[in-house]
């Protein structure tokens, strides 16, 4: 294990029993059992799944930009992220219960990466041609379902409905429980189990997209493992807690300067950055006195949008 | 050992084009700007699958071949010096060892030593100068230890010593039997330090052989369009426009 994931780790073990102490009802010396429910039941699968989420976002976007080569690209460049949105939207608005929501959602990331394989997938094999059109028939995609999304929540019977799309999609962790842990877990290791292989070849892909294939990388592998992994880490993600912005532009800045700067050396330590983060997000959320309880994707773009622009003004002056 | 473009064609860059090249020599592509010379390097690299014809790597059609093993044998450098993360130079060079699937220390060494940059090692690639970044993108293809040396104008951002040594590296990679093959502007690189030169115009080949017998200043006229005639010895040649 690297420094940097180390360091994350270890982070991560201390915040995790901390923030099950964080939330309204306080705990008492000697636990009663309707603490210890609170605590098993609702405080610690919430935990946990956002432990989750994040390390699927935070692990997806060091593999996003290791790909592209640019330090600005977020695993929402695929589109899979506003597909998985529009599926949950589209059940919300079914009236669906609540067990078909998550299902819907990883229904739309499937249909937004397999629409991604029909555009794009057949590129030629040229040089360098391949990334930009996967690039651009992502930005389609998540204009399409951003449209689709919007004309769902026009078509919304009752205010209610309404406000239960809109808070679905500002992204939060209330009230989930083990039943989301156990959809979401196993679909996230996978994807950065996918993620972690393509490790070799996004180091490779420093030196270009010429030099990695003549190192061996197969542009059409890299590129499947990679749209498999972000599609069942970013969408496992959403189905479960909604949309969660900047956790995968963020998470591998911060990681970054910590590691030797090798995309395959950042996967890990921004998986458990990422986990950290949105667990002490959602911790955050709980804690603050307020009269209504934030949005988790609230918070985090609060978090994420000045970060962004203050890594503009930094690029603006040199590379980071 | 050898390597052999067969007929190769690709549309609008190179046309019918068929050259055996054989290891244990330094091959010296040239020919004026648009002439199809990088298309050439990256075809015989395997990086390019023909519109028509074959590349052979020891009979072997080239896009064939798994992946990984002809990474072992055929190293590739390309034009320019793309590098996207600003890494140690220790990892640029360890790169090489991808297609071997280790990271082993000596033949890294070895290619920082050769290029004269093992006081690198340690140092972050994009602090580099362009001379020094060549010569740690170069060290990344020997150190995989290919038995062919694909190289597009690596003398493009070196200073005289640097020049010389990296000549002298590929001429002794030759000489312990790897094929190298180099894209070079420079005429008189060319005419002093190849063994065959390949001359190419407009996805043609013209000519191939001998530096002596093909770069004479009568093709230079035809070819490049330019009055020039050779001065100095043999492997001391330079070329003065007339």
């Amino acid at each position: 294990m690297t420094r940097a994931a180390a360091v994350f780790a270890a982070a991560l073990a201390i915040a995790l029993p901390l923030s099950l102490l964080a939330g309204r009802g306080g705990l008492s010396a000697p636990v009663s059992a309707t603490e210890l429910l609170i605590l098993t039941e609702l405080r610690l699968p919430r935990a946990v799944l956002a432990v989750f989420v994040g390390a699927g976002l935070g692990m997806a976007g060091a593999a996003m930009q290791g790909y592209l080569r640019n330090p600005l690209a977020d695993p929402g460049l695929f589109g899979i992220a506003p597909g998985a949105a529009l599926g949950a939207v589209t059940a919300l608005l079914a009236g669906a219960p609540w067990w078909a929501v998550p299902p819907a959602a990883l229904a739309g990331a499937a249909a937004a990466m397999a629409l991604l394989a029909l555009v794009a997938g057949r590129t030629p094999p040229g040089l360098g041609r391949g990334i930009a059109l996967f690039t651009l028939a992502g930005l389609m995609i998540s204009s399409l379902a951003g449209a689709l999304t919007a004309l769902v929540i026009s078509l919304a019977p009752n205010a209610f409905v309404l406000s239960e799309i809109v808070m679905w999609l500002n992204g939060a962790l209330t009230d989930r429980s083990w039943r989301e842990v156990a959809i979401a877990a196993p679909l996230i290791l996978s994807g950065c189990a996918l993620l972690l292989l393509t490790a070799r070849a996004l180091d490779a892909l420093t030196l270009g997209e010429a030099v990695a294939r003549s190192l061996g990388v197969v542009p059409g592998r890299l590129l499947w493992l990679l749209v498999a992994g972000v599609g069942l880490t970013v969408g496992a993600g959403v189905a479960v807690a909604g949309i969660i912005g900047f956790v995968g532009l963020i998470v591998p800045h911060l990681v970054r300067p910590l590691t030797d700067r090798r995309p395959s050396a950042l996967l890990l330590p921004a998986a458990l950055a990422g986990g950290l983060l949105v667990l002490i997000a959602d911790t955050a959320v709980r804690i603050l006195p307020l009269m209504v309880e934030l949005r988790l994707g609230i918070v985090l773009s609060f978090i994420g949008a000045p970060f962004f622009l203050w890594l503009l003004l930094r690029l603006r002056r040199g590379w980071a | 050992m050898t390597l052999e473009a067969r007929e190769l064609s690709v549309p609008g860059r190179l046309e019918r084009v068929t050259l055996p090249l054989r290891g244990g020599r330094v091959t010296a592509i040239c020919g004026p700007n648009g002439a199809g010379k990088s298309t050439l390097l990256q075809a015989l690299a395997g990086l390019l699958p023909p519109a028509a014809g074959t590349v052979l790597l020891d009979g072997e059609p080239l896009c064939a071949l798994d992946p990984r093993r002809r990474a072992q044998a055929v190293g590739y450098l390309p034009q320019g010096a793309e590098i996207a993360w600003d890494v140690t130079v220790r990892s640029v060079v360890a790169l090489g060892r991808m297609p071997h699937g280790d990271r082993a220390d000596a033949p890294v060494a070895a290619a920082l030593a050769a290029m004269d940059a093992a006081h690198l090692a340690e140092r972050r690639v994009l602090t580099l100068s362009g001379g020094e970044r060549a010569r740690v993108l170069l060290a990344r293809v020997l150190a995989g230890e290919p038995r062919w040396i694909l190289a597009d104008e690596p003398l493009a951002a070196l200073d005289l010593a640097h020049r010389a040594a990296l000549m002298r590296h590929l001429r002794a990679a030759a000489e312990g039997g790897a094929g190298v093959v180099v894209v070079l502007h420079d005429l008189a690189a060319a005419m002093n330090e190849a063994d065959e030169v390949v001359v190419l115009d407009r996805g043609r080949l013209v000519v191939s052989g001998t530096p002596e017998a093909v770069l004479s200043p009568g093709l230079i006229a035809r070819v490049w369009h330019h009055d020039a005639v050779w001065i100095g010895e043999a492997g001391h040649r330079a070329l003065v426009g007339r």
